[in-house]
């Protein structure tokens, strides 16, 4: 079983060099901390930047440079900066090659949930979630693979609200990484427990993995 | 007509009625046009439709008007956050509406006003609560939403400089929606650091063209408090 950073390490090995990548708020936010130096993997932040670097600190913090949670963060050489509305047409029109994002439930379908509870109290906040969902080239999903509750959350059909549907290429979990596809939930890599265990804690049939999807854009 | 320099903030916003939309800046406090928020406490308009990408941080800016009572309803995408205590207490009080729109079409719905775009259809929500109720249209084998503009009586923004024509240049991060919204609304109040005169902004660098802007406020205290 893999440790959070671990699942980010994981994640930031399988960015190809120069991809332009969105990393959403929380856990996705720690694969930036494991892009090697020399990936030029270049960080898109919804709030306006390109090439976004590390996390600021003492006399590095500027209030007027931000990352997509609000905390400070530096520009890296060849940085650009843009209006909101050019921001999110950067996603919805494909220019993207990956955004990674948290979920609380993703579906064998792709479906992805991941902005409200649903509960009567719970106040909604969606963000940029529903943008980067159905804009980004390849969406990958970084989650627990259960709930404290020990529920699974990746299920046959979400219950949470919805952010998107069919959007989601890849979910990166502590106990296995599963590709979504044409062929179904594939697990790609396990991390201790086995296909079997796996496929009998999931609600979902499950296949091993035999080569990339076909027809899918390799991320 | 060309900018006005406003001697003060309350003239930077007089004349915004009640049961006005304002749309208001920043993401966070990055952008935040707060000296202006402040002087619409003052000026007492009410019954209030807020545009804004959150609901208000702590208790100033947004969060203090929240506080006033002064607003009906909220458009933005996301109000919660660790110190949008205001904002949470009203909602849960039902003392407040919220519209919550996708980050992405709250800034295109605006940009669709100021461009006299009459509506449009986008792919994001598709199959979520946000989109129930849309009408909706497969293009290209996708299904899209309708989405209407989203239009301003006043937009109240945060920009780093301007010349006397009303030209404005942002800084870094802090530009996020202000471009926009600029082009958005019936009277457009800039707040900024510092009015330099006609020429001294590069025009090749102008981000929002004099044209959109209505009043400028020159804002030192402002200026010292962020540091540049």
């Amino acid at each position: 079983m893999l440790t959070k950073q671990q699942m980010a390490a994981l994640v930031a090995s399988d960015i190809p060099r120069g991809a332009f990548v969105n990393l959403g708020i929380g856990l996705p936010t720690l694969v930036a901390d494991h892009l090697a130096a020399d990936s030029g993997v270049v960080l898109h932040t919804e709030n306006g930047m390109l090439n976004m670097g590390p996390a600021a600190h003492g006399e590095q913090i500027d209030p007027d440079l931000t990352n997509a949670g609000k905390a400070p963060v530096t520009e890296l050489p060849g940085a650009s900066y843009f209006h909101h509305a050019d921001s999110f047409a950067m996603m919805r029109g494909g220019h993207l090659d990956i955004c990674v994002l948290g979920g609380f439930q993703v579906s064998a379908a792709g479906d992805l949930a991941n902005w409200h509870t649903g509960e009567p109290d719970a106040i909604p906040a969606v963000g940029g979630a529903m943008d980067l969902a159905i804009g980004a080239r390849s969406v990958f999903v970084m989650m627990t693979l259960f709930a404290k509750s020990g529920e699974p959350k990746l299920v046959p059909r979400c219950t949470y609200p919805l952010t998107g549907l069919a959007c989601v290429d890849r979910v990166y979990t502590d106990h296995a990484v599963f590709d979504l596809g044409a062929r179904g939930v594939v697990v790609r890599e396990t991390f201790g427990m086995g296909i079997d265990e796996l496929a009998g804690r999931l609600e979902v049939p499950l296949s091993g993995f035999t080569g990339a999807e076909p027809g899918r854009d390799e991320a | 007509m060309t900018a006005r320099l406003c001697a003060d903030a309350e003239e930077a916003v007089a004349g915004i009625q009640d049961g006005a939309t304002v749309l208001v800046g920043g993401f966070g406090m990055a952008g935040m046009p707060v000296t202006l928020i402040d002087a619409l406490i003052r000026q007492g308009a009410a019954d209030l439709t807020i545009v804004s990408n959150n609901a208000g941080n702590g208790d100033t800016g947004l969060a203090a008007l929240l506080a006033e009572r002064r607003v009906r309803k909220m458009v933005c995408s996301f109000p919660r956050q660790s110190d949008s205590y205001v904002f949470d207490a009203l909602y849960r009080a039902g003392e407040i509406e919220l519209e919550l729109v996708p980050q992405g079409t709250l800034a295109e719905r605006m940009r669709a006003a100021g461009a006299g775009i009459g509506a449009f259809y986008c792919p994001t929500g598709v199959g979520t609560p946000l989109a129930e109720g849309k009408e909706t249209r497969v293009i290209d084998g996708r299904t899209h939403v309708l989405e209407y503009p989203i239009r301003g009586d006043a937009a109240l923004i945060g920009a780093h400089r301007a010349d006397r024509m009303g030209n404005l240049v942002y800084r870094k991060t802090a530009r996020n929606f202000g471009p926009v919204m600029a082009t958005a609304a019936t009277l457009v109040v800039a707040q900024v650091r510092e009015v330099v005169e006609i020429g001294a902004i590069d025009p090749e660098t102008v981000v929002t063209p004099g044209i959109y802007v209505d009043r400028v406020l020159e804002d030192r205290v402002w200026r010292e408090a962020r540091g540049c």
